[in-house]
């Protein structure tokens, strides 16, 4: 393996690899994840989306890396080394790819504890892949070419648009499973038709989203109200069923409908920190031009998604990033850029925009820039809107379900209090002596 | 109006109680309160049974709530409500006017705000501040909760006892206990640190203030704790209600939301539900039985019994003997024994809180058990209350615990390459190398108490801790309880209850967490061939077969534990006095422990700034041991650190000085605060200079007190993050008071690039801690906050925003030019600063190296300085004869290799320390590491990875409010044996 390692002895995924390795990869969004492999698989990348649950996950993980390492890199770790130690792989024939933001939050350090643990666990040999915003590193086997990256960006629209479908259908639908069967046709169909020539021309995008907006809107729904719930936090834990227990098929299941504010956002909210870093930091004008393009370009993509939702649907569509901007202005500086940074508090103000003031705040026990940007800024977002209802879900290995189950359903319990108020209350009065039975 | 001839049922089913109200003509017709010892099912069956009177054969409405009930609802078709809600519904009928309610219950603890913005918490993860934290801590003390409500009435002090959860507050009433403070002052701290905990960790920042109503049981029975709550929040008699109802209202709620839904049930409809609700699925995990069958336990308990040491009836000796005591956390341990080693006496028993008086009865006893026959030629006490036994009844030699345990496993297996203890509260293990100590682990302090912690839950229970520990070892399912901090346990055994899982398996899961805790949070080990080949357990824990049987098949190897696993502190400390027996032993005699007294008192120390809270005890013999201090002035002896090297005190008399220029600077243009907290302990003379020079005044904080924290506690939003930023709320509240024009904490991103690393960032809560300052504390309004996003790597632009700043916040237009020329001095200030602390650094290395001293680096972030937040760690540094410097004193450089990312400036100067460390003679490496850090999860490893690579020691000391220094003592003294032993085995 001399030929595969890096300069600190890590593997390195080579060129050959590519014919003979499997890339694991660990589910975050599961639509949007999906799509990714499939686009992976059309340019000759061997991937698998790792869906396994269970506790033994978070055991792993804990064998592996530090205790007090936020449970996302827990997870993902734990996840890795559950697979490979399950038998259902050759070792020697597996990559893993990890997705990573970079910047001061402690989770840029994920790829190091993951391969801390690979050789703790005697799986140093095992390539490891990072994909992120700053491009590949040290991994010659992998190189996102500019058709892959334009296919994954349609895929960010296109799985936003199906998360955010099938949760206003859900809640209401008529035939249970309706919107869930659905969105999986759609997350399977959508590469092959995303190869076609010519189907990345704006023209014919519009035309999909409005196919698939035509097959939501006709799936038999009832016509009632429910809470809607809004879901924000550290992206790992909001997005993935694996780190929040499953949190939107119990809202579901709690009669409520959930709203989550896309994965564009987040794109849109690192390439936006590229423009403001040149007036704080005064990096360099060309690389705050091109994040410039990359921004407006990004917002024009949504703000055209939106409007063909308007126009095309009664869906309720997501706020524009710009609107969110303006949103957030007054409650922090939008140079706090680490972890979820400003977006954190610019996202529940969007969802309270959009009338949705139930909120789920969720973060890694012991997160510590949700300490400042979201239980730090819930006291001026509950003082200015008083109708906002949040609760702050902290998940961590030892948080028990019942416990986060039960402080959701307090939440619920308030904002169905709110949607369906009461005429009156009844009158008991506690009298001192009726302690015990007549005998 | 709603029909209120009807009948309605609630029931709330606690963590630990049960209360069933019924409600009839608007009237409560009768209520009922009991323990359930989970069995919820059975519990819920029984008491509907027991009103059956009163319900008759009519129809009425039922709803179930409560933190437990949720399971048995969801099961027999009972409709549920959550348990706040309830609480709130119960409130605004019985109390409109309330503005916020308390309820302190078994395991939960919630607040609500009824009044300016509706909103209710509840403890999340956390346990501490509960019922059940009470209940803890009056075993703690052996009393009963009762007797503890008494005692802390009649307090004179309070102690400051960290709150959080019961672990933090064990270690820091053990001490107390140790070193004889008053069980009334300790009954009164423990109800304060509830009181403190319900503030910080549930209010989060909001004002308890208006009508209170204060609910649950702990609220109900404990006077004393009532009477924390008033005079903490200032409440008076109007504003403090205590209803009679007080353990109700859950209960009250649900059977108005039975009243309101308008289903009815009868009363044999509904028994049947609960009758065949019985077995219904369980998403609770489980783990394989201890023992398959009685034949396999047989096996296990003849293999261990193999393990013993010689024992010679103490009535036929005659000669010489040697006693050790182990003074350990909970338990006192004594072993007496003969020239050859055979065993004469052992004791092992609860130290009740009061070890003095337990070891002077043994001493009585084994007097007389002597008989004249035996003389006591050498004695030797380790633990926790060693100094105050050695003080008091003159025992010759006091060893740390890790040497005691080291010997005594010695002496069972000479090869011995792993040992570890559980005890009372106490995780230890060492790996021993070659024959030294190679490196020693202690539990941190949010998951020690696990011995303890099963005790605890035995009695919730209702059983002896033998009998509930013997009830695991035939479970057939034990429960999958994890293996995070003991007091996040309490939530899955509670899980574990709802879903019906039996006492026995409960028992067994509670054995294998204890385990799981000990080798995967402790040792962090990932396989058994990493602990090593010959491992000996032993302490108090290790006498439970359930928690042995667990270890072996975690690791799957066998392990010794000796017959006497909860001796073998003493046992060592019984071969340690005989391989160091002195010409005479100094021990009490017969005659002078028959006269012996002992009063202790307690005063606070007037020698320095720290005004510690010292307890001194006195004895007949004229001795004198003086507690609670954090340096040796308070200890009244001769001053032995003179002279020194002490980076932290250097570091603060340059700050002093800089806090004189900054005040004596005139205030042409106004006046500007500095909280000297966080980055600003290293930043500060940056500032000053600037500020000065361009005509501020500029008033830096004192450094911390507890009066600091305490000062700004309530606008704290996190409770979990680290304590130097919560602190800086006080400083804040400081400044205010100081009456400054402007205050200053500025956000940085990046911190100053020093060229050693990836990148430069500071950790989020460096960076935007004041954010959430301006977000959270009302007070700021009153002045002007300032908090630019701030480039410090770039004169012009620095300077650029500065001048934005101070037109847009202050009103004042400034010629950049003077601002440029401002920073430019600014940052030559320093750079001059960091120089000399290097300078002294290099110093403080060549007088050690000079006067044959070791060097201790203590390795933290620059705010590790401050006394309130370090706890005079430097201090003990010295006197146990290290020179000490800070990881920022060493000349800036990049260590050859770091596997992780190093992007952090103040972490960056960990690797480097870490790596100077592991190759220089004679230095140390210490890592202070805050508690809620998220950051060092990946520095702490990664140092340790870089000290180890050469052969070198790592110590990590974990900080957070606790207060008192013996565990941390402890760590030290054991790295100085590790050290020691080093030594000799390499000459």
């Amino acid at each position: 393996m001399t030929a595969s390692e890096r300069n600190d002895g890590m593997a390195v995924f080579t060129e050959e690899m590519r014919k003979t390795h499997t890339i694991l990869i660990p589910n975050m969004l599961p639509m949007h994840f999906k799509m990714m492999i499939r686009i992976f698989g059309q340019y000759g990348y061997n991937c698998e989306l790792l869906e396994t649950t269970g506790h033994e996950i978070a055991e792993c993980g804990l064998k592996y890396v530090h205790n007090d390492t936020c449970y996302p890199a827990l997870l993902v770790i734990g996840q890795f080394i559950d697979a490979l130690n399950s038998g259902k792989y050759d070792t020697h024939k597996v990559a893993l790819m990890l997705t990573q933001t970079g910047g001061g939050c402690r989770a840029s350090n994920y790829i190091y504890l993951l391969r801390k643990a690979l050789v703790k666990a005697g799986y140093g040999y095992v390539p490891v892949i990072s994909l992120n915003f700053l491009g590949m590193k040290d991994n010659p086997g992998f190189q996102c070419t500019v058709p892959m990256l334009i296919r994954l960006m349609h895929a960010l629209f296109y799985g936003d648009l199906l998360m955010m479908l099938k949760n206003q259908c859900r809640p209401y639908e008529i035939n249970v499973g309706d919107a869930e069967r659905l969105a999986n046709e759609w997350t399977a169909r959508l590469v092959s038709e995303m190869m076609k020539p010519g189907a990345l021309r704006t023209k014919n995008v519009r035309a999909t989203y409005k196919r698939i907006l035509a097959d939501f809107g006709a799936i038999p729904r009832r016509v009632e109200e429910r809470v809607k719930v809004g879901i924000v936090g550290e992206i790992f834990v909001k997005f993935s069923p694996l780190g929040n227990n499953n949190l939107e098929d119990f809202l579901v299941s709690e009669g409520a409908e959930p709203r989550l504010p896309g994965m564009v956002d987040f794109c849109l909210y690192y390439v936006y920190n590229g423009i403001v870093d040149r007036e704080l930091y005064g990096t360099s004008a060309l690389t705050a031009a091109i994040y410039r393009i990359a921004y407006r370009y990004f917002l024009h993509k949504q703000k055209d998604l939106i409007r063909i939702i308007k126009e095309n649907s009664s869906f309720t569509p997501p706020t524009p990033f710009s609107h969110a901007i303006e949103l957030v202005r007054d409650y922090i500086g939008l140079g706090a850029k680490m972890g979820e940074g400003w977006l954190l508090p610019a996202e529940m103000l969007e969802l309270i925009d959009a009338g949705v003031p139930n909120i789920v705040c969720t973060q890694p026990f012991g997160c510590l820039p949700n300490h400042i940007m979201g239980k730090g800024m819930m006291k001026p977002l509950k003082e200015r809107n008083p109708s906002v209802n949040i609760v702050a879900i902290d998940y961590d290995p030892g948080a028990t379900r019942i416990n986060q189950e039960n402080r959701i359903k307090l939440m619920l319990a308030n904002a169905r209090e709110n949607l369906y108020p009461r005429e009156d209350s009844v009158c008991v009065r506690f009298a001192e002596e009726k302690e015990a039975l007549p005998v | 109006m709603q029909d209120l001839s009807r009948t309605a049922v609630g029931i709330d089913i606690g963590s630990t109680t049960a209360k069933l109200v019924v409600i009839r003509d608007g009237e409560v017709v009768y209520r009922k309160y009991e323990r359930h010892f989970s069995y919820v099912r059975q519990k819920t069956y029984e008491m509907l049974t027991d009103a059956a009177p009163i319900l008759g054969d009519g129809v009425f409405s039922v709803a179930v709530s409560g933190s437990a009930g949720l399971g048995i609802a969801t099961a027999a078709e009972i409709p549920f409500v959550q348990e706040v809600f309830a609480t709130g519904e119960a409130v605004r009928t019985f109390e409109p006017d309330t503005s916020v309610v308390i309820e302190l219950g078994g395991e939960d603890a919630k607040i609500l705000f009824l009044k300016g913005g509706t909103d209710e918490r509840m403890n999340g993860s956390c346990a501490g501040g509960t019922g059940a934290f009470i209940d803890q801590m009056a075993t703690l003390l052996d009393i009963t909760p009762d007797e503890l409500d008494e005692a802390s009435l009649a307090h004179t002090r309070i102690y400051p006892i960290a709150s959080r959860c019961g672990v933090f507050a064990k270690s820091d009433i053990q001490p107390l206990l140790n070193q004889g403070a008053s069980k009334n002052d300790i009954a009164a701290s423990i109800y304060q640190a509830v009181v403190n905990q319900t503030i910080t960790g549930l209010a989060q920042g909001r004002r308890i203030e208006g009508k209170v109503m204060f609910l649950g049981g702990p609220l109900y029975y404990n006077k004393g704790l009532r009477k924390r709550f008033t005079e903490t929040l200032a409440l008076t008699e109007e504003n403090a209600i205590f209803p009679e109802y007080a353990l109700y209202p859950v209960a009250l709620g649900a059977a108005m939301y039975a009243y309101r839904s308008g289903d009815t049930i009868s009363l044999t409809n509904l028994l049947s539900r609960i009758k065949n609700a019985a077995q219904t699925k369980s998403d609770v995990s489980h783990v394989p039985p201890l023992f398959e069958s009685e034949a396999d336990y047989d096996a296990f308990a003849k293999r261990h019994a193999a393990a013993s040491v010689r024992t010679q009836d103490i009535a036929s000796y005659t000669g010489d003997a040697y006693l050790g005591i182990d003074c350990g956390s909970t338990t006192t341990k004594l072993v007496l024994t003969s020239e050859d080693g055979a065993i004469l006496y052992t004791y092992y028993a609860s130290n009740k809180g009061n070890p003095v008086e337990v070891v002077r009865e043994q001493l009585s006893e084994i007097y007389a058990l002597c008989a004249g026959r035996i003389r006591i030629r050498s004695s030797a006490v380790t633990g926790y209350g060693e100094d105050l036994i050695r003080h008091a009844f003159g025992v010759d030699c006091g060893i740390v615990e890790t040497v005691a345990h080291f010997t005594a496993a010695r002496y069972f297996r000479p090869n011995v390459d792993f040992i570890l203890d559980i005890g009372g509260q106490d995780i230890k293990c060492f790996k021993v190398k070659d024959g030294v100590i190679d490196s020693i682990l202690l539990n941190e302090a949010c998951s020690s108490g696990c011995g303890s912690f099963i005790e605890t839950f035995a009695r919730a229970l209702g059983y002896p801790i033998a009998e509930f520990a013997k009830l695991g070892l035939f479970a057939r399912s034990p429960v999958d309880l994890g293996s995070r901090c003991t007091v996040f346990m309490n939530s899955s055994v509670k899980q574990a209850q709802k879903d019906g899982a039996s006492v026995e398996d409960i028992s067994a899961g509670l054995s294998v967490s204890v385990v799981k805790n000990a080798i995967y949070k402790v040792i962090r080990a990932s396989s058994a061939e990493e602990l090593g080949e010959n491992i000996v357990v032993q302490g108090g824990t290790f006498q439970n077969d359930a928690v042995l049987r667990s270890f072996e098949t975690e690791l799957g190897r066998n392990v010794t534990r000796p017959a006497i696993a909860g001796l073998m502190g003493a046992f060592g400390a019984a071969l340690y006095a005989r391989a160091h027996a002195p010409a005479e032993s100094t021990i009490i005699s017969e005659s002078a422990l028959r006269e012996f007294t002992h009063t202790s008192k307690s005063v606070v120390c007037q020698k320095c700034t720290n005004h510690c809270h010292l307890t001194v005890n006195t004895f007949s013999s004229g001795a004198r041991f003086i507690s609670g201090n954090k340096c040796e002035k308070g200890a009244m002896t001769e001053s032995r650190t003179g002279g020194m090297p002490n980076l932290h005190r250097f570091k603060r008399e340059m700050f002093d000085e800089l806090r004189e220029k900054g005040l004596s600077a005139e205030a042409k243009r106004g006046t500007i605060g500095i909280p000297l907290t966080l980055g600003m302990l290293e930043l500060a003379p940056l500032w000053t200079r600037i500020f000065t020079r361009l005509g501020f005044r500029t008033v830096i904080t004192e450094f911390s007190t507890r009066a600091t924290y305490l000062k700004g506690q309530n606008s704290i939003p996190s409770d979990t993050a680290c304590y130097p930023a919560k602190i800086m709320h006080g400083h804040i509240e400081e400044l205010l008071d100081a009456d400054v024009d402007a205050i200053f904490y500025p956000c940085l991103t990046y911190n100053v690039d020093e060229h050693t690393s990836q990148n430069h960032y500071n950790c989020p809560v460096v960076a935007y801690y004041s954010e959430l300052l301006a977000s959270n504390m009302e007070s700021l309004q009153k002045t002007r906050f300032l908090y630019p996003y701030l480039n410090v790597n770039d004169s012009a632009s620095l300077a650029r925003s500065l001048s934005v700043m101070f037109q847009e916040k202050m009103g004042v237009t400034l010629p950049r030019r003077e601002i440029l020329a401002a920073v430019k001095e600014g940052f030559a200030d320093y750079d001059a600063w960091m120089e000399k602390i290097r300078a002294e650094g290099a110093r403080a290395i060549s007088w050690a190296k000079e006067n044959g001293v070791r060097v201790m680096i203590l390795a933290g972030r620059p705010y590790h300085i401050d006394p309130e937040i370090s706890h005079g760690i430097d201090k003990l540094a010295n006197s146990l004869g290290f020179a000490v410097i800070t990881e920022d004193a060493l000349p800036a450089a990049s260590p050859k290799e770091v596997r992780v990312l190093n992007q952090w400036t103040y972490h960056s100067r960990l690797y480097a320390a870490a790596d100077y460390a592991a190759k220089t003679d004679g230095v140390y490496l210490v890592q202070l590491v805050s508690f809620g850090c998220g950051i060092d999860a990946v520095t702490t490893d990664e140092v340790r990875r870089i000290l180890e690579s050469e052969n070198a020691l790592y110590t990590q000391i974990k900080m957070d409010e606790i207060t008192n220094l013996g565990a941390v003592s402890i760590r030290l003294r054991s790295l100085i044996g590790a050290i020691d032993m080093q030594k000799e085995r390499s000459v």
